[in-house]
């Protein structure tokens, strides 16, 4: 029971490890990798939802029948870019912010504005 | 030509922003953003006519079959939403050239364009596909251009609220893919429609109840519902004013809309046996009171009325969990007109900034005599804020009072009417202090130039809002006949 699942098992701490970094860490690039580690877990479940028992690569032949299928990998490859993309800005962003304040240490950074 | 609408109304602007990135000189860049805005309104209006009249407008991408290609489907809510959106970004764009002008340095105002149409292009796409995981990918283009948006705030926190959003936004999203990953292996499709046909047959799975509650938190927090607000004052403070207006009047009423598709077309409202509708009017109220309370001790009025928005966000999630079709009716009116109410609002208050370069509670002290048509918009708006007949706020907070009340829950329709009170509480010591307010003698010293009313550029796009809100807050019959279409169309679709 538990192994034949164990792909959800891998998604599942994956996603609790990377949601509780993404919380408990205070540098703001550590948190961010938190934040692909969390990402990553959906990739995989999407990657391993496509397999199916026996199937062999979707490319077409004739001495093959049963294939996995390819829509989730597809899928996953678009949100790979997305969050290539969401990496990228998040990364500039934390330059411009080591810049504006010289420090990338959430704990320091709430000190130096004044409350509002 | 009329029958690629569908798909003209989120090109048009996704193709205009690399053109205004080519273009690279602020003023015309604006003027072809402005034209790109005001084609897709055309066709916003153009659409939700032809909806009216003929029904549902299904569009096949590339001509491939629904699903297995990508539908763009238009019915009467995305129709109605749809002009929501491309009406309120299109005015705001209007006041963009005058009001980025203190606020973003000019090398970087084309720029702020190309961003602004990508935001749009995300936001009009969520609305008008058919298809589940497209919706996923306009919601992050919308999402990373609002990252963007929000950075180009003068004061340094503008950056530290962008990385809270894109971390907050993110795990949204995250949530949201989870969820149709759940969804796509239950019923092997990402239509819709498809969906909503294939669910029921296996609604009693315990994957199909993780899957709605993954897509109902990452939505929740993309709506900012409380408790998950907590990204939304900052981001709505420290983003340059134009930025905040656009996204308080658009970019919450489309996850609302979101929402709603998932709540009601996909899953069906009688999912999970009514206890969600339970979580929503509870959260819902909270959000009205916590929000509320808040705003009223803000000493920056631009958080105020950041708070303000999460109550008024409270407002509709109570409409969509009294769950009768009147219910429903109230949230679709309460999205129109708290676009147009917030619009005008954060323009009024783009115009303060423009011209004394802070939204201080202190600096609004005796304003009213420098700037009066600034003051008297905020006014006008405060008070469909409040929801004061005559004005847009009165429609959807008498129908949301009807709705409850015809459920049975008076206590609900009573704080719904109390909730309104604070609304009077926080308007009223901002006007109090705008016109009877004696000004602060340092801030308007003799040295410094007296502070003149706001540019017509600014106060133009600010009074077409305003009018709006008297104009439909009298003649109801635009929002208050889609709205009710809407609503019987998607109450029909649920049962």
């Amino acid at each position: 029971m538990f192994f034949d699942l164990y792909n959800y098992w891998i998604v599942f701490v994956l996603m609790m490890i990377g949601l509780y970094m993404v919380i408990n860490q205070s540098n703001l690039i550590k948190k961010l990798i938190g934040l692909n580690i969390f990402q990553t877990s959906v990739f995989i479940f999407y990657i391993s939802v496509g397999k199916v028992n026996g199937g062999s690569a979707p490319i077409f032949s004739s001495t093959e029948t049963l294939y996995s299928n390819p829509l989730p990998h597809v899928l996953i490859l678009t949100a790979i870019v997305v969050g290539i993309a969401t990496m990228a800005l998040a990364l500039a962003l934390v330059v411009r912010i080591k810049k504006a304040y010289g420090t990338v240490e959430d704990s320091e950074l709430q000190e130096k504005d004044p409350k509002c | 030509m009329l029958d690629h609408l569908p798909i003209l109304q989120v090109i048009v602007p996704l193709l205009a922003a690399p053109a205004c990135l080519l273009l690279n000189k602020p003023r015309i860049s604006w003027l072809f953003a402005c034209f790109a805005a005001v084609i897709s309104l055309l066709i916003s209006a153009a659409l939700l006519n032809q909806v009216q009249h003929s029904g549902v407008i299904s569009y096949m991408l590339g001509g491939w079959e629904a699903p297995w290609g990508i539908e763009y489907r238009i019915d009467l809510l995305s129709a109605y939403v749809l002009l929501i959106v491309s009406a309120i970004g299109t005015i705001v764009l209007l006041a963009a050239n005058t009001g980025i002008r203190n606020e973003i340095d000019e090398d970087k105002q084309s720029l702020f364009y190309v961003l602004y149409l990508l935001c749009m292009a995300g936001l009009l796409g969520i609305v008008a596909t058919g298809d589940i995981f497209n919706v996923f990918v306009f919601l992050e283009i919308s999402s990373l251009a609002t990252y963007a948006l929000v950075a180009f705030g003068r004061d340094r926190r503008a950056l530290l609220t962008a990385y809270q959003y894109l971390i907050v936004g993110t795990i949204g999203a995250t949530f949201l893919l989870m969820g149709i990953g759940l969804l796509y292996s239950l019923t092997g499709t990402l239509n819709m429609q498809d969906i909503a046909n294939r669910l029921p047959l296996v609604s009693e799975t315990s994957t199909a109840y993780t899957a709605f509650v993954f897509m109902i938190v990452g939505v929740a927090l993309k709506l900012a519902l409380f408790p998950l607000h907590l990204w939304l004052p900052n981001t709505y403070t420290y983003a340059p004013s134009i930025v905040t207006a656009f996204l308080a009047a658009t970019a919450t009423k489309v996850a609302i809309y979101l929402l709603i598709r998932l709540h009601f077309s996909i899953f069906g409202d009688d999912f999970g046996g009514g206890v969600i509708q339970t979580v929503f009017i509870a959260l819902g109220l909270l959000s009205v009171f916590v929000a509320s309370t808040v705003a009223i001790k803000q000493p920056n009025i631009k958080r105020l009325f950041a708070y303000s928005s999460v109550a008024q966000i409270g407002y509709m999630i109570i409409g969509i969990g009294i769950g009768t079709s009147l219910g429903l009716q109230g949230t679709l009116l309460h999205l129109f007109n708290h676009a147009l109410m917030k619009g005008a609002l954060f323009l009024a208050l783009a115009a303060v900034v423009y011209r004394i370069g802070s939204t201080d509670r202190a600096c609004f002290n005796g304003l009213a005599k420098h700037m009066p048509w600034t003051m008297a918009a905020v006014v006008i708006a405060g008070l469909s804020l409040i929801g004061v007949p005559l004005t847009v706020g009165f429609i959807s907070k008498w129908y949301l009072v009807l709705a409850s009340l015809q459920s049975g829950l008076w206590p609900v329709a009573l704080l719904i009417v109390i909730g309104s009170l604070l609304a009077v509480y926080y308007v009223w010591t901002l006007v109090e202090s705008a016109y009877f307010g004696k000004a602060d003698p340092s801030l308007n010293s003799a040295s410094s130039p007296p502070i003149k009313e706001a540019p017509l550029g600014l106060l133009i796009p600010l009074w077409i809002l305003v009018l709006a809100n008297v104009y439909f807050g009298i003649d109801t019959r635009l929002p208050l006949e889609a709205s009710a279409q809407a609503a019987n169309m998607l109450m029909g679709a649920g049962q």
